[in-house]
């Protein structure tokens, strides 16, 4: 896999000036995706996971994040895609949702971007039904499709 | 100016419930001055509060209820229970003046004119009546008596000004005041519970109050010091301890909270340090390690102990709450408490605080009668309500106590069968106390009314819901004129639970230690060894068979072999038990205890049963916390999944369904035998097997055992053991061999005879093979009964013809009755219902004696002897009653119905002993 490149919004837009969000870019599988860097808690390189048994399957296991008790959610298991596995390989993107924290598995962490909101477009309508729950939106960049990713339809409860 | 108001909300609170306190208490000693001083002093601190801080309406009213207290306590006044009611009254306007400040910042609109006209009325020396009277007053008169009463309060307030100005502290010195305790962070909504008083007693304080009380007076006191406030000389007595005061300060609790956190992450660091320390010889670092451990333990002991709060905190509002009560329901009733300084985490009082109202107004209620039935009963008319707590091991009880009539059982089981909790049936088998437990039941009132006090939505299933939630249990005990009391059982703090750390599957988990009972090692050549019944484990401990759950089978995880051991066949077991029901659970290793915090489970896997919470570990590492609650259930699965295998016989619903013990004998069929009927299963030495005659015998519990077996011969082959199923029958026993034990199955009991071997009762379908059904009777006959018999002979001699009746649905007693009852030459018939049996004696009407089972379905066995006794060709023949249960309730109907005696099932010769006397007595009579 390549490093991921810092993806550039599209400069050759009209003049005026939308709403600006900024986003952390990550790629799971083949594709780049996009959560608001507001929900982020923090960035991880490997982390040791726990595994929990009776759990669905795309719960990773739980870690220790200083004191608290995160689940991780394997992206790649999640997006329908083969799951990681060697647990030490996937990089986390540690959100917060209902005060609890989650922590995205996913390949490679990106940087952040600030995104124009006119370049953002909502779900097309032809995505699978997985897909289509746990995206916001897309933001079409320069060469590549950055899917922004809704947490709550990632964790689904 | 917000956080002003914010603490002056948290202090009147605090007054307020100090007063209501208080103003009962002086109802009670009306003389006893001190208090009334504390009473106005409170209700002066308030007013003067108020007025500073331009609060109109508080002021107002406060000022009108102080003007009552000072012309009670300058003896103007006498003290009536008016007189206090329309005070508390105005502490209750008060209350929800306050509550409307802390929720909108301001005071409500709106006017207190009515009451405000009262209590001056009643400064004026009015009696109650009149002031009742101007209260609903209405029109022309209220509204002059309005006008006059403006006038006064008006000239009341410029009295009131001029007093201010005189005795009040200067606005610096409330304002110092204030801010020496005000949190930066106070909340000003919810400043009465967010915060905690710590206190430090400097000197052994006086021992007559609770303390949680005593803080709060004791600041009062210093305040009213401080401020100089001379409210008359019986002040200097009570002002006289305030020099002793408790040395307290405000927390804010979420500071408090965060110090537990900060204290949680220290005592995980000094564990990690330890780890590592522990697996090196450095001992440079073992002296300051373990000085850093003793201080991290105290410090994490102190910060516990600032979220203990005497449960007295709790109680507070009950004296007034018992008041009203008494007030409401015409009812006198005294309020005890005992232990109210017994402490426990604030959480947790925060959340019994509603049960246990909910509790205290049930108990006065439906539990004290009024005093016209008191002294009935020749009880004082009085009626008591007692709190009392105390700790024990690790738990604190707290009960509440009546002294009232007790629980009416015979009303909650009418409930019960009406509500389709229980049948008549299953209640007759229980005793009293498990019937009184029906009240926490959802949807259950025995209140034949439903009264302004309880039975008014919240019920005693949310009480106990409510408790269970915090870990707790509950419990009512009740004797009947007597009094009733509940048992509450709860931990003392949520935060930290005492956990077993078990491995399984490489997997690490924790079981909390409450539920653990035992641990037991076991392997295939130990004693200890498990054993399967068709597919279920089970562990024979100490002549029973436990069932058990392979945790890793529950967890679906795979089994593996532990690292640097090979796949052995040691396993541990932890016995636990839940309620009553006690299960093995199967793990590979089993680690230490640790003391845990436990944190609450995603809620992604809030619905896996079998986890409680999870904890990270003084490793480091996360751990799941398992429920034996969930465990507990997986074991009762893995039965419904064999009772759906069965299914297709189970379907008649209208059939008695009937534990079964499989096992196979000899050739042929898989036999079986109904577990109510087998005392127990062992495992013998074949070599062991001795001979007393030609009969084989065994030692067996420091005594002899028969043997017998239904192949006739014993062919053990080269087999060492042998499986033996035992049954007990009046202290014998004798044992069944028998070639393996299959499973235990549940089935309808329906037997088609057919077989001509007389060893067996028939055949069924169990699990859909067909089955041969022993007849235990049949087994006992030779071997039992000719030593009773012999009993007997010796008694009475063999000189009975009478005819007996047996009534009795379970087939197995019917078979095991009637050659007992016909060898000892007695003519038995015998009746599977109650309805044939009936109609058989009124058909030919000739029977000397009735026995009878108790619970059949359709009637029972009461029902049947009465219908029996309605008939007056049979009311003088004996019945006697056969049950598997005795209990008073049993007893008790049994002499209502006019049952001779009732005997317990297994007890053959008191049932042979017992007809013996019944029909000799016939006979003298005749």
């Amino acid at each position: 896999m390549t490093a991921l490149q810092p993806i550039s919004a599209n400069h050759n837009q009209p003049m005026y000036r939308s709403e600006e969000k900024e986003f952390i870019t990550m790629q799971i599988g083949d594709y780049y995706f996009g959560i608001p860097v507001l929900v982020v808690q923090d960035v991880l390189r490997s982390h040791k996971i726990m595994k929990i048994p009776l759990t669905p399957s795309m719960v990773a296991g739980s870690l220790n994040l200083r004191g608290r008790i995160v689940t991780a959610i394997d992206m790649r298991k999640r997006m329908g895609m083969s799951s990681f596995e060697d647990l030490n390989k996937p990089m986390h993107v540690v959100v917060s949702y209902r005060d609890e924290l989650f922590s995205l598995l996913v390949d490679k962490v990106g940087d952040v971007m600030s995104l124009e909101m006119n370049q953002f477009e909502k779900t097309p309508s032809n995505l699978q039904n997985e897909w289509r729950e746990m995206a916001a939106g897309v933001f079409k960049l320069d060469g590549k499709l950055l899917i922004i990713l809704d947490v709550s339809g990632i964790i689904g409860i | 100016m917000d956080d002003l108001i914010g603490e002056f909300i948290t202090e009147t609170s605090e007054s307020l419930a100090v007063l209501d306190m208080e103003l009962v208490k002086f109802e009670q000693n009306p003389n006893d001055t001190a208090i009334l001083s504390n009473i106005f002093r409170l209700v002066h601190t308030i007013k003067g509060t108020c007025g500073f801080l331009g609060l109109p309406r508080l002021e107002h009213v406060a000022h009108a209820a102080e003007n009552v207290l000072g012309r009670v306590r300058d003896k103007e006044l006498d003290v009536t229970p008016g007189r206090i009611s329309i005070v508390l009254e105005s502490l209750d306007h008060i209350k929800y003046l306050v509550d409307h400040l802390a929720e909108n910042g301001t005071e409500p609109e709106g006017s207190d004119e009515e009451l405000i006209n009262r209590l001056n009325a009643t400064a004026e020396g009015k009696s109650d009546s009149e002031v009742e009277a101007l209260g609903g007053g209405e029109g022309a008169e209220a509204a002059s008596g309005e006008a006059d009463s403006e006038e006064d309060s008006l000239s009341e307030k410029e009295r009131a000004e001029l007093e201010a100005a005189r005795n009040e502290p200067s606005i610096e010195d409330i304002l110092a005041d204030m801010s020496l305790m005000a949190d930066a962070s106070a909340e000003t909504a919810e400043a009465p519970a967010e915060e905690i008083v710590i206190e430090t007693p400097a000197v052994p304080a006086a021992q007559e109050q609770p303390a949680p009380k005593k803080a709060l007076e004791e600041e009062v006191k210093r305040e009213a010091v401080k401020e100089g406030l001379q409210t008359g000389p019986q002040d200097q007595a009570a002002s006289g301890g305030a020099a002793a005061a408790n040395q307290s300060i405000r927390v804010n609790l979420g500071v408090l909270e965060n110090l537990m956190q900060m204290v949680g992450e220290l005592v995980l660091t000094r564990n990690q340090l330890m780890q590592i320390v522990r697996n090196r010889d450095d001992n440079e670092l073992k002296t300051p390690l373990q000085h850093l451990s003793h201080i991290t333990t105290e410090l994490q002991e102190g910060i516990m102990k600032t979220r203990m709060q005497p449960i007295g905190n709790a109680w507070a509002k009950f004296p007034r709450l018992i008041r009203d009560l008494s007030i409401e329901l015409h009812k006198k009733i005294e309020l005890r408490m005992e232990g109210a300084e017994t402490e426990l985490d604030r959480q947790l009082l925060e959340m019994i605080k509603d049960p246990l109202t909910h509790m205290v107004r049930n108990s006065c209620d439906h539990g004290l009668e009024g005093p016209e039935d008191r002294r009935n009963a020749g009880k004082p008319e009085t009626g008591t309500v007692t709190l009392s707590a105390y700790h024990e091991g690790g738990h604190i009880i707290i009960k509440i106590q009546d002294d009232g009539r007790g629980v009416n059982i015979a009303r909650v089981s009418e409930k019960a069968v009406e509500n389709g909790l229980a049948t008549e049936a299953e209640l007759a088998e229980m005793s009293d106390q498990q019937i009184a437990q029906f009240i926490f039941h959802a949807g259950f009132s025995t209140a034949a009314a439903v009264t302004s006090v309880s039975g008014r939505g919240v019920g005693m299933d949310v009480v106990r819901t409510n408790i269970e939630k915090i870990g707790g249990t509950v419990e009512l005990t009740s004797v009947p004129g007597e009094g009733s009391t509940f048992h509450i059982k709860i931990p003392l703090t949520l935060a930290i639970v005492s956990v077993l750390i078990v491995e399984c599957s490489g997997h690490r988990f924790a079981i909390p230690q409450i539920n653990v009972l035992e641990l037991v090692q076991t392997s295939d050549d130990s004693d200890h060894k498990i054993e399967t019944i068709n597919e279920a484990l089970v562990l024979r401990l100490r002549g029973k068979l436990l069932p058990l759950v392979e945790l890793s089978d529950s967890l679906q995880l795979p089994r593996k072999p532990l690292e640097n051991k090979p796949f052995s066949d040691e396993r541990y077991i932890v016995v636990c038990k839940v309620g009553n029901n006690e299960f093995g659970v199967i793990v590979d290793r089993i680690f230490d205890t640790e003391e845990i915090v436990v944190k609450p489970v995603s809620e992604l896997f809030k619905n896996i049963s079998v986890f409680s919470g999870n904890t990270i570990l003084g490793d480091g590492s996360v751990i799941m916390i398992l429920d034996p609650n969930g465990l507990a259930r997986l074991t009762g699965e893995t039965q419904g999944s064999e009772r759906a295998h069965s299914h297709e016989t189970v379907q008649h619903t209208g059939d008695q369904i009937v534990s079964f013990l499989l096992f196979s004998s000899g050739t042929g069929a898989p036999k079986a035998v109904p577990l109510e009927l087998v005392s127990r299963l062992e495992e013998i030495d074949v070599d062991k097997i001795e001979f007393s005659g030609s009969q084989k015998v065994i030692q067996y519990r420091g005594d002899l055992m028969r043997l017998t077996s239904l192949e006739g011969d014993m062919n053990f082959g080269d087999r060492k053991k042998a499986d033996v199923i035992v049954f007990t029958y009046d202290n014998k026993t004798i044992g069944l061999v028998v070639d393996t034990i299959l499973d235990i199955v549940e089935a309808p009991l329906r037997v088609k005879r057919g077989t001509e071997n007389e060893a067996y009762l028939g055949s069924m379908v169990i699990a859909s093979k067909t089955t041969d059904v022993v007849d235990v009777g049949f087994l006992l006959r030779g071997m039992i009964d000719d030593l009773l018999l012999a009993d007997l002979d010796i008694m009475g001699g063999k000189k009975r013809n009478a005819k007996i009746m047996l009534v009795e649905d379970s087939i197995f007693f019917r078979k095991l009755t009637v050659p007992l009852l016909s060898n000892v030459g007695y003519k038995v018939m015998d009746y599977p219902t109650p309805h044939e049996a009936l109609d058989a004696l009124r058909g030919a009407g000739e029977v000397d004696l009735i026995v009878t089972d108790i619970e059949m379905p359709g009637m029972d066995g009461f029902q049947f002897a009465e219908r029996v006794r309605d008939d007056q060709r049979f009311d003088h023949i004996p019945i006697v009653a056969f049950t598997s249960t005795m209990n008073n309730q049993f007893s008790a109907r049994a002499q209502q119905v006019g049952m001779s005696d009732l005997i317990l099932k297994t007890d053959r010769e008191a049932l042979l002993n017992t007809i013996h006397k019944l029909l000799e007595g016939m006979k003298e009579l005749a």
